[in-house]
This record gives C-alpha cells, sequence and structure tokens, in this order.
C-alpha cells in the first residue's frame, strides 16, 4: 500500500460509505426505512477505527509532501472521533424513524464530518488543517438544523453557520499572517523558522488570530456565546456529537500548533490560554447555574468543560498533551453518553426539556434515570469515574507547572459546578409534581441505543478504575507531539 | 492472616451490593437480606483473625498489599508519579476496621428488623453494603489518593441513604445539601492532595510520612499549608463548624443509616485523616491549633444547640456533631490517641444511643418528638435499659465507656503545651456539662413522666410501620441494643489511665503508628492531678444530671418559664443560631445574584434573555427567527466575538510573559 494511501485509510473509507450512503438514499422510496443506510455507516465508522488501530503498527507515516503525519498523536484522536461517531450513530439510529424523510442524508453528513475531524488530527500543515476544519463544519452546520421544520432547528442551524464563517475567516487570516511571517504554513517549518523571522509581532498576531478561530471551535469563552443557543435547537445526538468530536479535533490541532508550531513563544500564549480558560471555567459554570433547560445547561456545561481542558495547554509539554488528551477522552465519553440518554428520553420531539420535565424519572424509568445519573456524577468529577481522574491529571499538570492559581479556580469551579448537575440529579429522584402526565410514557430504548449507552457507561467507569491503557496511549501522543520535551518534566520533590 | 486477603475485606460486601443491586429487585426480603448481611459478618470474621495475626508476637507493625488491574501494578502512572492500588493494615487500621466491620454488622442486624415494613427493602441493603465497600476501602487505603476515593464513595452512598425516601422533598433537599458541603470540604483535600504531589512526588502514605520525619527541618511552612486544607477536607466529613449544617438534615434518613454513617463511621473519617496524617500536623502548631479551637468551638456550639431541640434525632444528631468536636480538640492538642480512643467508645454509644432511639421511633409509629413522648420506661422495657447505658455513657459518669476517653481528652488538653490549653479544657468541661444536661434531658422526656403520646393503632409518619399500638422491638433489634450496650460499658476499660490503677492498653497498642515526634512535651502532673481532673468532670456531669432531673422530671413546666424568661436568646438557640439562615442570606443568595447580574447585563446580553427568546421563536415559527436576525440577535453575538477577538490579540501582543 503506498503511505498515501495509508496515511488517509480511515478518511478514505469514511468518504466511499459516505458517497454510497448519499447516492442510496434518492434510490430508496420515499416512506422507507433508512435504517440499513444507518447500519452500512456504522459498519463504515468501524471500518474506520480498525484502519486507524492499524495504522498504529507503522509508526510515523508521512504523506502527501509532508502535509499528512500519522502518528500516535492522530491514532488517538482518529479512535476517539471514530468511537463517538459510532456512539452517535448508535443511539440515533431510529431517531429521525417516520420523523423526517432523507435521514440518509444525516448518516452521510455525519460521515463527512468525521472524515473532515480525523484529518485535522493527522494534518500537520495549516491549509490541510483548514481544510479538514471546513469539511467537519459545514457539515455540522446542517446536522444542528437536521429536525426540519422546527423553528429553533433552523435558526440554531443559521446562527452556528454565520458566527461559525465568521470565526473561520479568523483562523484563515492567521494561516496568511504565519505564512507572512514565516514564509511556511507547515508547522514543523513555523517552528523553525519562528527564530529567525523579521517580523515577530506578525508571527504574534497569526497566532492569536488561529487561537481565536480554533476557541470558537471549541466554545472557550468569550467565543462563547453562539453554543447555547446552537446547542437548544440541535437535534440531542447531533449536540452530543458536535460537543465532543469537532471540538476533540480542534483541541489537537491547538496542541499541534502550540506545542510543535509556536513552542518558543509558550510564555507568550500560555498567559493568553491561562485568562481564556479561567474565564471558560467561570463562565461556563455561572451561567449553567441559570438554566432550566437541560441542554442549554450542558450547552455552558461544555463551556466550562473546555475551559477545564485549556488548564492542561498552561503545563508542561508532556504532562499537559497527555492530560488534554486523557480529558478529552473523559469528557466525551460522559458527554456523548448523557447526550444518548437525553436522546431515548425526549424523542425527536423532544418534549422533555426542563430540569422539571425530568423529575420523576427514577421512579418510571430506573435504569435510565441511574444511568445519566452516573454520567452526571462524572462531570462533577467524582472518583472511579473518568470525570474524577481527567481533571485530577489536568490540574496535577498545571499545578506541577507552577499554576496554583489556575488550579485553584479550577476546583472553586468544580465546586460550583456540582450545584447545577446536582439540581438535575436530584430532579430526577424526586417525586414528580402533582400534575401527573405521561410525559415519560412513548419512552423506547432500542437495542442499539441501549448498545450506546453501555459503550459509554463502560468507558466512563473504565477511564475511572483503569485508566491506565488510556493514559499510556496519551503519553505516546504527548510524546509524538513535543518529542523534544519529553524529558523536561522532572518529578518535582523537594 | 496473609496479606493477600486483606482484598476481601471491603470486597465481600461489593459483592452483596452487586447482588442485591442487580437482583434484589426480585428476591424475597429473607434472601435480600442474607445476602446483605452474610458477606458484613465474613468481613468481621477476616477482621477478627487479621487482629489475632497482628497481635502475635513478632507479627509485623503493618503489613500491604498492591493489586494489579489489567496486568499493571500502578493504577495510574503520569510522569515520574504513580499510585498504587494498595491496602494496608496497622494498628490504628485495626482499631477502625473493627468499628466499621462489627458496628456495622450490629446495624446490618438491626436494619432487618427496623426497615422490614419499608418499601425499597433491596435498595437499602444493596446502599449499605455499598458504603461498607467504601467505609473499608478508606480504612484500608495505604495512600491519599485511594482514601479520597474511599471518602467520595461514603459521601456518595450517604447521600443515596439520607436521601432513601426520595418521595419526600425534605430528605432529597437534605440530600443535597450533604452533597454540596461535602464538595467545599473536598475542595480542601483536593488541593491538599496536589501539594502533596509537588513537595513529594507522591501521594504514599509511608513515602510521605518517612520523608517528613528525616526532615526534621521542615517546620510550618508548605507543611502548614496542607495541614490546612486537610482540616479543610475534614470539617466537611466530619461535621465541624463552619460545614457542620449537612449533619442535623441528613437525620432525614432512615435511622439505622443515622447510626451507622452519621454517628459510628463516616463522619469520624476527618478525625481518622487527621490522626493518620499526624506526620504532618505535628510539624505546624498553627495547624494544631486551629484544629483544636474548630474543635473546641464545635462542641460546645452544638452542644447548645443540642440542648432545646425536641426531635429525639435532632438532639442526637447535634450531640454527634459535639462529640465529634471533642475528638478534633483532641487530635489538635496532640492527643491523637485519646481522639482514637474516643472515636472508639462513641462508636458504640453513639449507635447504640441512634438505635434505641429508632427502637422508640418505630415503637411510636413514626413519631420523632419528644414533646409527645413520656412514660415509655414500661412499654419498651429493652430499649429503656440499653438506652439508660448509652445515656450515661455518654454523660461521663464512670465507669462507662465515655468517661474514660472524654477525661482523657480533658487531661490531654489540660496539660497541653498550647498556650490556651486551660481554657480549651474548661470549653470541653462545659461541654461536658451540657452533654449530661441535654442527654438526661431527653432520656427523662422520653422514659419518664405523663404518657404524651397518642396510641394509634393506623400508620403515618414517614417511618411508618404498619402495626398499631406502643410495643417493644422484635428481637432482631434489641439484640444489637444490647450487644451495643455491654460495649457502652465496657469499651472504655481499654484505656484506663495508670493514674485510675489501669494500663492504658489502646494507648500502648497505637503507640507505634501515633507516636507523635514533635508536640509530646507535656506538663509532667502528678497523679493526684488527673484524679482531681476527673472528680471535678464527674461532677460536672452529675449536675447536668442533676438539672435535667430537676427540669423535666420533678418539676416539669419549669424549663418553659426559664425559656419564657429569655425568649430571644431561647429562640436564638431553639433556632440553630440561624446559621442555616445566615449561609442563605451571606452566601448562597449573593453568589446567585451576583451570577445573574454579572452574566444576565455585564458579559452577555443573551445568556438570559436569549433563552426566552428562544423559545418565543419556537412558537411563532420562522417569521420571528428573521425578525430576530435583523433585530441584531446575531449581530450581537458577532460583536461579542469581535470584542473577544481584539481582546485576545491586545493580550498575545502587549500582555504579560511569566
Amino acid at each position: 500500500m503506498s503511505p498515501n494511501v495509508l496515511a488517509l485509510l480511515p478518511e478514505i473509507i469514511l468518504t466511499i460509505t459516505g458517497v454510497l450512503v448519499m447516492v442510496a438514499e434518492p434510490v430508496l422510496p420515499a416512506g422507507q426505512s433508512r435504517k440499513p443506510l444507518g447500519v452500512l455507516a456504522i459498519l463504515g465508522t468501524l471500518a474506520a477505527g480498525f484502519a486507524s488501530w492499524y495504522q498504529l503498527g507503522f509508526g510515523t507515516i508521512h504523506a502527501y509532501f509532508n502535509t499528512i503525519q500519522v502518528d500516535s498523536f492522530s491514532v488517538f484522536f482518529h479512535l476517539l472521533i471514530a468511537a463517538i461517531v459510532l456512539v452517535t450513530l448508535l443511539s440515533s439510529l431510529d431517531y429521525f424513524e417516520g420523523h423526517a424523510s432523507h435521514a440518509g442524508e444525516y448518516f452521510a453528513l455525519t460521515l463527512f464530518g468525521a472524515t473532515g475531524m480525523m484529518l485535522m488530527t493527522c494534518s500537520v500543515e495549516l491549509l490541510m488543517v483548514f481544510v479538514g476544519l471546513e469539511i467537519s463544519s459545514i457539515s455540522t452546520y446542517i446536522l444542528a438544523g437536521f429536525r426540519k421544520g422546527q423553528a429553533s432547528a433552523t435558526e440554531s442551524s443559521i446562527k452556528y453557520f454565520l458566527l461559525g464563517s465568521f470565526a473561520t475567516a479568523f483562523f484563515l487570516y492567521g494561516i496568511a499572517l504565519a505564512f507572512g511571517s514565516t514564509g511556511s504554513t507547515r508547522i514543523d517549518v513555523i517552528s523553525q523558522n519562528l527564530a529567525s523571522t523579521a517580523t515577530p509581532t506578525l508571527a504574534l498576531l497569526s497566532l492569536a488570530l488561529i487561537i481565536i478561530g480554533i476557541g470558537f471551535k471549541v466554545s472557550a469563552a468569550p467565543f462563547h456565546v453562539w453554543t447555547p443557543d446552537v446547542y437548544q435547537g440541535a437535534p440531542a445526538p447531533v449536540v452530543g456529537l458536535m460537543s465532543t468530536a469537532p471540538k476533540a479535533a480542534a483541541f489537537a490541532v491547538l496542541l499541534r500548533i502550540l506545542f510543535s508550531g509556536f513552542p518558543s513563544y509558550e510564555p507568550r500564549w500560555a498567559s493568553l490560554i491561562w485568562i481564556i480558560a479561567a474565564l471558560s471555567m467561570t463562565v461556563g459554570n455561572l451561567g449553567a447555574l441559570l438554566q432550566r433547560d437541560v441542554k442549554r445547561m450542558l450547552a455552558y456545561s461544555s463551556i466550562a468543560h473546555a475551559g477545564y481542558l485549556l488548564v492542561a495547554y498552561t503545563a508542561f509539554p508532556a504532562d499537559g498533551i497527555a492530560s488534554a488528551c486523557f480529558y478529552t477522552a473523559a469528557y466525551a465519553a460522559m458527554n456523548v453518553g448523557a447526550f444518548t440518554v437525553i436522546t431515548q428520553i425526549g424523542g425527536y420531539r423532544e418534549n422533555v426539556r426542563t430540569i422539571e420535565d425530568y423529575s420523576g424519572l427514577a421512579l418510571k424509568r430506573p435504569v435510565l434515570a441511574a444511568v445519566l445519573g452516573f454520567f452526571l456524577l462524572s462531570l462533577i468529577g467524582i472518583p472511579f469515574t473518568g470525570g474524577f481522574f481527567g481533571k485530577f491529571y489536568v490540574f496535577s499538570a498545571a499545578l506541577h507547572a507552577g499554576h496554583v492559581w489556575l488550579a485553584v479556580i479550577g476546583l472553586l469551579n468544580s465546586g460550583i459546578a456540582c450545584f447545577y448537575y446536582l439540581r438535575l440529579l436530584a430532579s430526577l429522584y424526586s417525586r414528580r409534581p402533582a400534575i401527573e402526565d405521561n410525559l415519560f410514557d412513548g419512552i423506547t430504548v432500542t437495542l442499539p441505543a441501549a448498545l450506546a449507552l453501555t459503550i459509554t457507561a463502560a468507558a466512563t467507569l473504565l477511564l475511572g478504575i483503569a485508566p491506565n491503557q488510556v493514559l499510556s496511549l496519551a503519553q505516546r501522543s504527548a510524546a509524538a507531539t513535543a518529542p523534544g520535551s519529553a524529558n523536561s518534566t522532572t518529578n518535582a520533590s523537594r | 492472616m496473609p496479606a493477600d486477603f486483606l482484598w476481601l475485606i471491603p470486597l465481600l460486601p461489593f459483592t452483596g451490593f452487586l447482588i442485591n443491586g442487580t437482583l434484589g429487585r426480585r428476591l424475597p426480603r429473607p434472601l435480600v437480606a442474607a445476602i446483605a448481611l452474610i458477606p458484613t459478618a465474613l468481613s468481621a470474621i477476616l477482621w477478627i483473625s487479621l487482629w489475632f495475626s497482628m497481635k502475635a508476637p513478632g507479627a509485623p507493625e503493618s503489613i500491604q498489599s498492591v493489586a494489579s488491574l489489567f496486568g499493571n501494578t500502578s493504577w495510574i502512572a503520569i510522569s515520574g508519579f504513580h499510585v498504587d492500588f494498595a491496602f494496608s493494615v496497622d494498628h490504628l487500621t485495626l482499631i477502625m476496621l473493627g468499628v466499621v466491620t462489627c458496628v456495622g454488622f450490629l446495624i446490618h442486624l438491626y436494619s432487618v428488623g427496623y426497615m422490614a415494613h419499608e418499601e425499597g427493602y433491596w435498595r437499602f441493603f444493596a446502599y449499605l453494603n455499598l458504603f461498607m465497600f467504601f467505609m473499608l476501602v478508606l480504612v484500608l487505603a495505604a495512600n491519599f489518593l485511594l482514601l479520597f476515593v474511599g471518602w467520595e464513595g461514603v459521601g456518595l452512598a450517604s447521600y443515596l441513604l439520607i436521601g432513601f425516601y426520595f418521595k419526600k422533598d425534605s430528605a432529597a433537599n437534605a440530600g443535597k445539601k450533604a452533597f454540596v458541603v461535602n464538595r467545599i470540604g473536598d475542595f480542601g483535600f483536593l488541593l491538599a492532595m496536589f501539594l502533596l504531589i509537588a513537595h513529594f512526588g507522591s501521594l504514599d502514605f509511608t513515602t510521605i510520612f518517612t520523608a517528613v520525619n528525616q526532615h526534621p527541618e521542615w517546620q510550618g511552612g508548605f507543611l502548614t499549608a496542607i495541614a490546612l486544607l486537610l482540616v479543610v477536607g475534614a470539617t466537611g466529613k466530619s461535621a465541624q463548624i463552619p460545614l457542620y449544617v449537612w449533619l442535623p438534615d441528613a437525620m432525614e434518613g432512615p435511622t439505622p443509616v443515622s447510626a451507622l454513617i452519621h454517628a459510628a463511621t463516616m463522619v469520624t473519617a476527618g478525625i481518622y485523616m487527621v490522626a493518620r496524617s499526624h506526620a504532618i500536623f505535628d510539624r505546624s502548631p498553627y495547624a494544631l491549633g486551629v484544629v483544636a479551637i474548630i474543635g473546641a468551638a464545635t462542641a460546645l456550639f452544638a452542644a447548645c444547640i443540642g440542648m432545646v431541640q425536641h426531635d429525639i434525632k435532632r438532639v442526637l444528631a447535634y450531640s454527634t456533631v459535639s462529640q465529634l468536636g471533642y475528638m478534633f480538640l483532641a487530635c489538635g492538642v496532640g492527643a491523637y490517641t485519646a481522639g482514637v480512643f474516643h472515636l472508639l467508645t462513641h462508636a458504640f454509644f453513639k449507635a447504640l444511643l441512634f438505635l434505641a432511639a429508632g427502637s422508640v421511633i418505630h415503637a411510636l409509629s413514626g413519631e420523632q418528638d419528644m414533646r409527645k413522648m413520656g412514660g415509655l420506661r414500661k412499654r419498651i422495657p429493652v430499649t429503656f435499659w440499653t438506652m439508660t447505658m448509652g445515656v450515661f455513657a455518654i454523660a461521663g459518669l464512670p465507669p462507662l465507656a465515655g468517661f474514660f476517653s472524654k477525661d482523657e481528652i480533658l487531661f490531654r488538653a489540660f496539660v497541653s503545651p498550647n498556650p490556651i490549653g486551660k481554657l480549651l479544657w474548661l470549653v470541653g468541661l462545659i461541654t461536658a456539662g451540657m452533654t449530661s444536661f441535654y442527654m438526661f434531658r431527653l432520656w427523662f422526656k422520653t422514659f419518664f413522666g405523663a404518657e404524651r403520646f397518642e396510641e394509634h393503632h393506623d400508620s403515618h409518619g414517614h417511618d411508618a410501620h404498619g402495626h398499631g399500638g406502643v410495643h417493644e422491638s422484635p428481637l432482631v433489634m434489641t439484640l444489637p441494643l444490647m450487644v451495643l450496650a455491654l460495649l457502652s460499658i465496657i469499651g472504655g476499660w481499654v484505656g484506663v489511665p495508670e493514674a485510675l490503677g489501669g494500663h492504658d492498653e489502646i494507648g500502648a497498642f497505637l503507640e507505634p503508628v501515633l507516636s507523635s515526634t514533635g508536640v509530646t512535651v507535656t506538663e509532667v502532673v502528678s497523679h493526684g492531678t488527673e484524679i482531681g481532673l476527673a472528680a471535678i468532670s464527674v461532677l460536672v456531669a452529675l449536675t447536668g444530671l442533676f438539672a435535667a432531673y430537676v427540669l423535666y422530671y420533678k418539676k416539669p413546666g419549669t424549663a418553659a418559664t426559664y425559656a419564657q424568661r429569655f425568649p430571644a436568646l431561647y429562640r436564638l438557640v431553639e433556632n440553630k443560631f440561624y446559621i442555616d439562615e445566615l449561609y442563605q442570606a451571606v452566601i448562597i443568595t449573593p453568589l446567585l445574584m451576583f451570577t445573574r447580574i454579572v452574566l444576565g447585563i455585564a458579559i452577555d446580553g443573551g445568556v438570559v434573555g436569549g433563552s426566552a427568546a428562544a423559545a418565543t421563536a419556537t412558537t411563532r415559527g420562522l417569521g420571528s427567527l428573521v425578525r430576530r436576525v435583523q433585530s441584531g440577535n446575531i449581530r450581537s453575538y458577532a460583536g461579542w466575538l469581535a470584542l473577544g477577538a481584539a481582546a485576545v490579540i491586545a493580550v498575545m501582543i502587549f500582555g504579560y510573559t511569566h
């Protein structure tokens, strides 16, 4: 197999599957179930995941004139994205049944989005990153509005599209300036040429613009304003997807750019990231306190989690990258899990919206309530869950680098966070108010959805009990991205 | 017993939890009870065999066992720092294990009778076993992280059990409150752990304490910081000022839960943690002083509130807070052994008092108000006699358990080098008098005087047991009462000081673990002084008894007259000094206000309005969407983005570099 094909094998598989689904969609008669297309998409995702795993055996693969680099870092995120997409597809296999025509497009768009995200994580050239970013963004813009006919969905889609394009422009402009100041758009060449650049201010400006663009994608404050509106209107399974997978890809890109591309500017960007992290955690958590709508609340919670994750970027490279990778995985497991439950409870109509609507769920559907409760505990950061270890690792890495106050802000924030998660948790386990209605009567958990719940719950638990496998993979990723700095962390005992 | 079997001790209750948690709903009640009780009993038996193997001459002072999970010996390994799934047992752990397994088993047994008529029988026992699992992990842990896992786990089980009657709002709210307050404590604990990692590169007890002992030049400084942060954690779990507020509300849970979790085991975890980390505390007189003052203040404050409560369980709850204050005080004056000794005796008599109170409540079909009790002495004799033992023990009358442990603490405070040692002793002494008063008040009001309850043959009240009439509890409930009563009598005899002709066995037993290197220098006092101090505290206890006798037996009603004479003061104390209201007004309301104002107006105009606007858009359809786009919502968002971008660029280019 030529290295070019090998390097993009997962993306190629996803694209072919996506095209097949897209072509089959109009051929199927209207009104017929689109589930076979969903199954095809699931198989394609599985194959892409295995292809990624297969790539791990080849060490570092360089392809397409060194614009693509597949290493353990890329594979880590490939596998993560494949897993998120797999769970999303499983949980939404029956979501559109009987509600939307052309549901096949949904499956195809999900695959295309995944292609773009995977491309982002294995590109080491900024324009190639941009191509991946656009493929993934455009797919998600459409997916956000997929509950056709619902005004809130259309609003969500349009807002996401307009603001997203605005942010993309920043990113693109940043690339242009990076080229202007260093003469290249390849991350490794940028890093080499930075020392001798005649225009360091231009390079700083380019980095700032890139951070702005990525900051929007990961919904870090102050670029978070779109998040609650978009999440509230988008279909629940899509929110599960877009709050994790594109963010994981964007975080990966930011890791590569900061730690491989601009390591010499670390003193500059670290203090900027410090501020963004503190702001995101605080805005996210305080904002979530005020929400009654569960999806809006989780939107603010995802802003806060972006903040926790950014704390890792202020740490030493080896610690920082590994803990960021780990946190991304842990966050993905619990957040996709939570949205999977919400998908099952709300259904296509999403008539269960507010925290009060969820009250008494434990009486009617004890298992679903328990699973959602488990994910909420993980989001709070209780031991024996992935959420705890993620936070623990990130904060200890930041402390290691001497950022005591950031860790204190983070811990205070996770204290505040328990208020709103708990409000939902308490609502699940409270008595239903006097007006007895049948909100939960229509819930049917299908086999694929049950499988999706099992996968996410098991992953959340496993990341809390036996995190070592993922930790060691995360550490290998760190070594792949910042090879020179792997030894720079010392055991800081006195 | 080989170290490899250590694993079984927590794992046994965990299997009970798994079985009952998954299948319990479909199993008959006796089977559910058996599944919960047998593993607990086996754990207790394992503890006994462990005890004998460690008491044997030549036995090691501590044994360790590291488990491997999926072929990895370390649980997490990150850059130069690793944590193992490691358990260890030394003499301190041995005592804690004994309390948890034995008292735990007795309370399991009691619950079989107490919960017999409750819904969710299987759920209750599953949670109870889950609690046992985490509590055993907590005391067996060989490093701070595993201890923290147990710490959070017992918390979780406790919230589940407090909120057990989740159809009742007050129970659900109490569970929530416990959770939130404990998170504040956890914040301190986590920071302490991070500091430990930063300074020692490890969370392992042996590594850290050995390092501290090897560096006598480390005094105060970062050790004070770590110690104070640990104290924050301990005040949360052990319900000390300022974080005690959750414990009285936790009484919403079923009574056996109050006995097990909120009296005998979980709430003592903070004291255990401080005693365990004494190597760190010994280096920081400042942190020790804080511990001592918190302890003394909590003891006095909670005792004040306890004197005027009417709910029998609330009296006991405040009493628990107060007694935990004593243990804190003991740790604060460097008398860790005395603290652990009181922890042990308190586990016996407070578990007894709660279970007996549960038996009273059971007899009265759910009545908890002491104003509606009275004269129960003859109706429920076993409960009466066993509870009497508990009351005498906690009041500190010799030769019962509470006398020896409380007296040890008071004595240690008196002779401690702490500049305010004498004051601490005085506060402890006054508290002892108040303890005796409110316990005998409870005793007289419940068991003596006129019968003020109604005999109803229908069931009502939350602890409703669908069988009417005042009746003694079944044997399955009274048997644990009798065992605990016996322990409350003789439990203190392991720590009789030499001045009173004993040998202080528990002191010698804990010597290898708790021998402190820092503050052992105490005034040398004669045995005469010690005996004199003991005599004073007995006298004070008798005064409390006499006051209660006069006010609640001899001339009932005089208490109300006194209360009327100082209405403001009485109302202040009765309403628990309005601390809950104060927290609400000073912390919670401003936080919410701040959030609303800052987020609603200053940072993001769309946050609060946005949700309402989005809801309107949903109803009005696409037309309103277009209007809103034109009305500038997206434009304002884009404006925020641009502003943020400008700020980011400014910080990047002109910003400070660290």
